[in-house]
């Protein structure tokens, strides 16, 4: 097939079209933090769950270990039932603290869990016994403002 | 009675445009139809490729730059005010990858190389270029139409992802080269906050969609043109206002379906 100038120009625009993709996947997307590695399944229940959304981080002592994978609502126990997906190199003790924290004042809410000292791991499809809800603002004002009642009595 | 003739020229505006959109639909299945032939040849497309996509390099470079320099400092100013500049870069990348890198990159497009296709177009109709391929049994859907859709098509996405790449680029230059947002805050946060599913291929598909808009209706507006120096430059202006306004509807129908929020 007879080569001409035409298909070299119309070729690098379509390598630089591929690359701006690879660019906006790798650079500014989170393609390269998506975690190749395999991954166990754990759960926890919430009372609320605030504003976490699914993908949210996992961190424990702020090093991201997974991501949340599916919320739901569990009828039996009127709870969220969280499933988070851990990278299989982390173990957690079987009484690790799940808490739904924020970051920052207005930060994305994200789940922070705080290893206990118990000798066994949690293995795949394991639950959290100990978990604290997401701190809804509604109910901080409401406490603080029966304290300020009870102060004055 | 003037009021009667109102209503009457009216009405046959709504029915014209109706049927003009019922021969479109035609004219485009014709072309999916009869595009065998162009992918057999396809240096037609790579021909057409280089009319459309790389003759609009510079445009769109040029332009996705500006933008997200523009982005970059307007972005800052607004979220100076919350003390977050640090999601300077979250803003300029969701922005881009999301509405506007295909948005624009289309809007662009079409003005640059729909109105070029449809002027062609209709200028091979007038100088009976088209009918005399009909004469010689050469269909000319086969040969002058299809190649220019598929190379918009193609074309298309390739341009917005560009766009976007640029756009984020100048964003940097200007929030941390110049303004002095820090580095690792800049790409981090947009790093988490950029989906690569949701935001980027989300983003690919809109520019898909919006190639096949631009195309189908600069390559009819041309086909479908009175073959004369008025009926071409008509239907020149027409592409770019018809494409302009079916971007923006069809931007807003795909948002509505993709980030109707998890």
């Amino acid at each position: 097939m007879q080569r001409t100038t035409l298909d070299l120009w119309v070729g690098a625009f379509v390598v630089a079209g591929i690359a701006a993709l690879v660019v906006l996947a790798l650079k500014v997307g989170n393609l390269s933090t998506y975690n190749v590695s395999e991954t166990y399944q754990l759960s926890a229940y919430f009372t609320n769950v605030g504003g976490l959304k699914p993908a949210a981080s996992v961190r424990s002592a702020g090093v991201l270990v997974g991501r949340v994978s599916s919320i739901t609502l569990d009828t039996d126990r009127y709870e969220a039932k969280v499933t988070i997906s851990v990278d299989k190199r982390y173990q957690f003790p079987k009484d690790t603290f799940a808490n739904i924290l924020t970051s920052g004042l207005l930060g994305e809410q994200y789940i922070g869990l705080i290893p206990g000292g118990d000798e066994e791991v949690l293995e795949d499809g394991g639950v959290f016994r100990k978990t604290q809800s997401a701190m809804v603002l509604e109910d901080l004002i409401g406490k603080f403002l029966f304290s300020q009642a009870d102060e004055k009595q | 009675m003037p009021l009667i003739k109102s209503v009457r020229g009216v009405g046959h505006r709504v029915v014209d445009s109706v049927w003009r959109l019922g021969v479109a639909s035609r004219f485009l299945a014709l072309t999916l139809m009869q595009s065998g032939v162009s992918f057999r040849r396809f240096q037609l497309i790579v021909k057409e490729m280089f009319a459309s996509g790389v003759m609009s390099l510079i445009i769109i470079g040029v332009a996705g730059l500006f933008v997200g320099m523009v982005l970059g400092l307007q972005g800052f100013e607004t979220l100076k005010r919350y003390g977050s500049e640090s999601a300077l870069g979250s803003l300029v990348a969701l922005s881009l990858v999301r509405e506007l890198g295909p948005v624009l990159a289309a809007l662009l497009f079409a003005s640059r190389a729909g109105s070029a296709m449809t002027a062609e177009i209709g200028l091979m109709k007038a100088t009976e270029q088209i009918a005399a391929m009909e004469m010689m049994a050469v269909s000319p859907v086969a040969r002058v139409i299809a190649p220019r859709f598929w190379a918009g098509v193609f074309s298309m996405p390739l341009l917005a992802a560009l766009f976007s790449a640029m756009g984020v680029f100048g964003g940097y230059v200007v929030g941390v080269v110049m303004i002095g947002v820090d580095e690792g805050s800049f790409w981090s946060q947009m790093q988490s906050s950029v989906d690569f599913r949701d935001d980027i291929i989300n983003g690919v598909i809109k520019s898909f969609v919006f190639g096949v808009a631009v195309t189908v209706i600069a390559l009819f507006e041309g086909f479908d043109a009175p073959p004369t120096a008025e009926g071409v430059s008509g239907a020149t202006t027409r592409t770019v206002v018809e494409s302009s306004l079916a971007i923006l509807m069809l931007d807003f129908i795909l948002t509505a379906f993709m980030f109707r929020g998890v």
